[in-house]
């Protein structure tokens, strides 16, 4: 109970921000100025906003199926929510360290189509059936490059636990019960000699820890952009032409749940990213012989220094991704439904495929 | 010189490469949003120099300086006002109405040194009217009807959009009225008196 109300407060504090640096990232690359004028740089907008959207009408359309309507909001934040349950904020903090973390986080938010559908539907209005539609299609199919993506994962740290697979990423590789006597060698490579389990640093993220890994974690990132329904695919809710897709009905606190799990979702996704990819909450910073730049900024596990060094590294990183997330949006144009699904199916599913064989060669080389 | 944007590049690295040009520019938008364009009137050399940075003005708290000859909002002086209505007649929208009331004697001078022989009880211009031709500036004989730098004067109501400019109240005006017609009464009934003067004599 203590971490669900711990994660909501992280969450709604994050989303918070990131409602308030999409406008203000928006603005100065359009070179505009953005909110100013609630508080200091308007950085109480995004509070405002919520507070406006909780005072407003709960409008439920008249023809619309009642049932569906005012459960779809609630399901589609829980599915979202429900995947944070997995995610390993510090060595030692994890709501929940089931060890099919993986399988389960890929299973609970693929429920979000279910209910984008059921608001698409029970709206009964074309533009949120054709934004639902549209939604749920780019979602299951974007699935299948981003799950490959993740199996390469999967297959190089040979686990399903989140927690491990952070361990694995860092100096702290032989803290985790089960993997004392593993050894990270310099790109998995054991033949080159070079171990690099007591440097640390980027050298043991993933993405370097297997370079084949770095063409995965674009695959995941692109497919990540299209899960979250985030520019440059976000047909679903192409303001342009579908005013706002499956959300066009809503208002007031509803309205406001699905902003906040459509912003929880890109948050997750990039969570999801860091901990595969780029080394969870393990430093960046490498020992370099007598400079233990990795051991200073790591902090001792279990105590109050390994708990905020751990936070800090996972949420920056998470944030450089979200700001690429969003220079994206502000960068490229919309793709077409069929250029979508050509990218997904023609593109990355093949390539992906391609990734799952070549890390499972990386693997037997890591051995 | 071929002109290279129009010609089609293909290939992944084409792709690549254009793609990471358009996040190089948002960059550098995103990098530039520390400077300000600044509020430089169009009269100064940098209004059209200023390539980077915001441009976005935070308008009630600044605004680009207007010109001085620029035509604005009308304002009279009336107390230079000799109520000549030459305004009023060359106005092409008819938005100045004036009502003058002869003063029965001499009410003082002008800054220039005209004398100001005429009240005016009413002296409105209704600027949702106007058309800011600046044409009754420039027929105003005393210079006491001008254009100002002010243009943001927009209202809620339309009936506050007509600007009164005149120094009398209403009763002052009805006083002065008054005060004319029994002058002239008087000086009718003097004219009568001396017209039966001459009469009897002749």
């Amino acid at each position: 109970m203590l971490a669900f109300l711990l994660t909501l407060m992280l969450l709604l504090g994050i989303v918070i921000v990131l409602a308030y640096a999409e406008r203000k990232v928006a603005a100065f690359m359009q070179d505009r100025m953005g909110p100013t004028e609630a508080g200091p740089f308007g950085s109480l907008q995004s509070v405002l906003d919520v507070l406006k959207l909780l005072q407003k009408e709960d409008i439920v359309p008249a023809a619309a199926d009642q049932k569906l309507f005012k459960l779809a909001p609630i399901l589609i934040f829980a599915a979202v929510f429900a995947g944070f349950a997995v995610i390993p904020f510090t060595p030692d903090l994890i709501p929940a360290g089931i060890g099919i973390g993986v399988f389960y986080l890929l299973a609970i938010i693929s429920l979000d189509v279910v209910g984008l559908l059921m608001a698409g539907w029970g709206s009964n209005n074309k533009y949120a059936m054709l934004g639902a539609m549209r939604s749920v299609a780019q979602i299951v199919s974007y699935e299948i490059p981003a799950g490959l993506a993740i199996l390469s994962v999967v297959m190089i740290c040979q686990s399903l636990d989140f927690q491990e697979i952070s361990y694995q990423q860092g100096i702290l590789l032989n803290r985790f019960p089960g993997l004392e006597f593993e050894t990270n060698w310099l790109f998995g490579i054991e033949a080159l000699g070079i171990n690099t389990t007591n440097i640390g640093g980027i050298t043991t993220w993933n993405i370097f820890r297997a370079p084949i890994l770095l063409v995965a974690f674009v695959i995941y990132f692109i497919a990540s952009l299209a899960e979250s329904n985030r520019a440059p695919f976000d047909i679903p809710e192409a303001e342009s032409e579908l005013v706002a897709g499956f959300h066009v009905e809503y208002s007031g606190f509803r309205f406001a749940v699905l902003f906040l799990a459509e912003y929880s979702m890109m948050v997750l996704v990039s969570l999801v990213a860091v901990i595969l990819f780029l080394g969870s909450w393990n430093t960046p910073l490498p020992n370099l012989t007598a400079l233990k730049f990795a051991n200073w900024t790591t902090g001792t596990v279990g105590e109050l220094s390994g708990i905020l060094w751990g936070g800090f590294w996972l949420l920056s990183k998470t944030f450089v991704l979200l700001f690429l997330q969003l220079q994206i949006r502000w960068t490229y144009p919309r793709l077409r439904v069929d250029q979508l699904m050509h990218l997904c199916w023609k593109v990355l599913t093949p390539v992906a495929l391609g990734i799952v064989l070549l890390a499972g060669i990386w693997r037997l080389l890591m051995v | 010189m071929e002109r290279s944007s129009v010609t089609r590049k293909t290939g992944f690295w084409e792709v690549v490469k254009s793609l990471l040009s358009g996040l190089q520019l948002t960059w550098r938008h995103f990098r530039n949003a520390d400077k300000r364009r600044a509020p430089v009137p169009v009269m100064d050399d940098n209004y059209f120099n200023q390539p980077e940075g915001l441009v976005t003005l935070t308008y009630p708290y600044e605004a680009i300086p207007v010109p001085e000859n620029g035509r604005y909002r009308l304002h009279n002086e009336i107390d230079d006002c000799i109520v000549c209505d030459l305004c009023a007649k060359i106005c092409p929208v008819n938005c100045i109405t004036i009502e003058s009331v002869k003063a029965t004697e001499e009410i003082g001078m002008t800054s220039d040194g005209t004398k100001k022989r005429l009240y005016a009880p009413v002296f409105d211009i209704d600027m949702a009217k106007c058309c800011y031709c600046g044409l009754c500036t420039t027929v105003c004989p005393t210079d006491c009807l001008t254009m100002t730098p002010v243009y943001d004067f927009a209202e809620v109501d339309i009936k506050n959009m007509i600007y009164h400019f005149t120094d009398l109240t209403p009763e002052k005006a009805e006083e002065k009225k008054q005060l004319l017609a029994k002058q002239q009464e008087e000086m009718a009934a003097a004219k009568a008196a001396a017209l039966a003067a001459r009469k009897q004599q002749g």
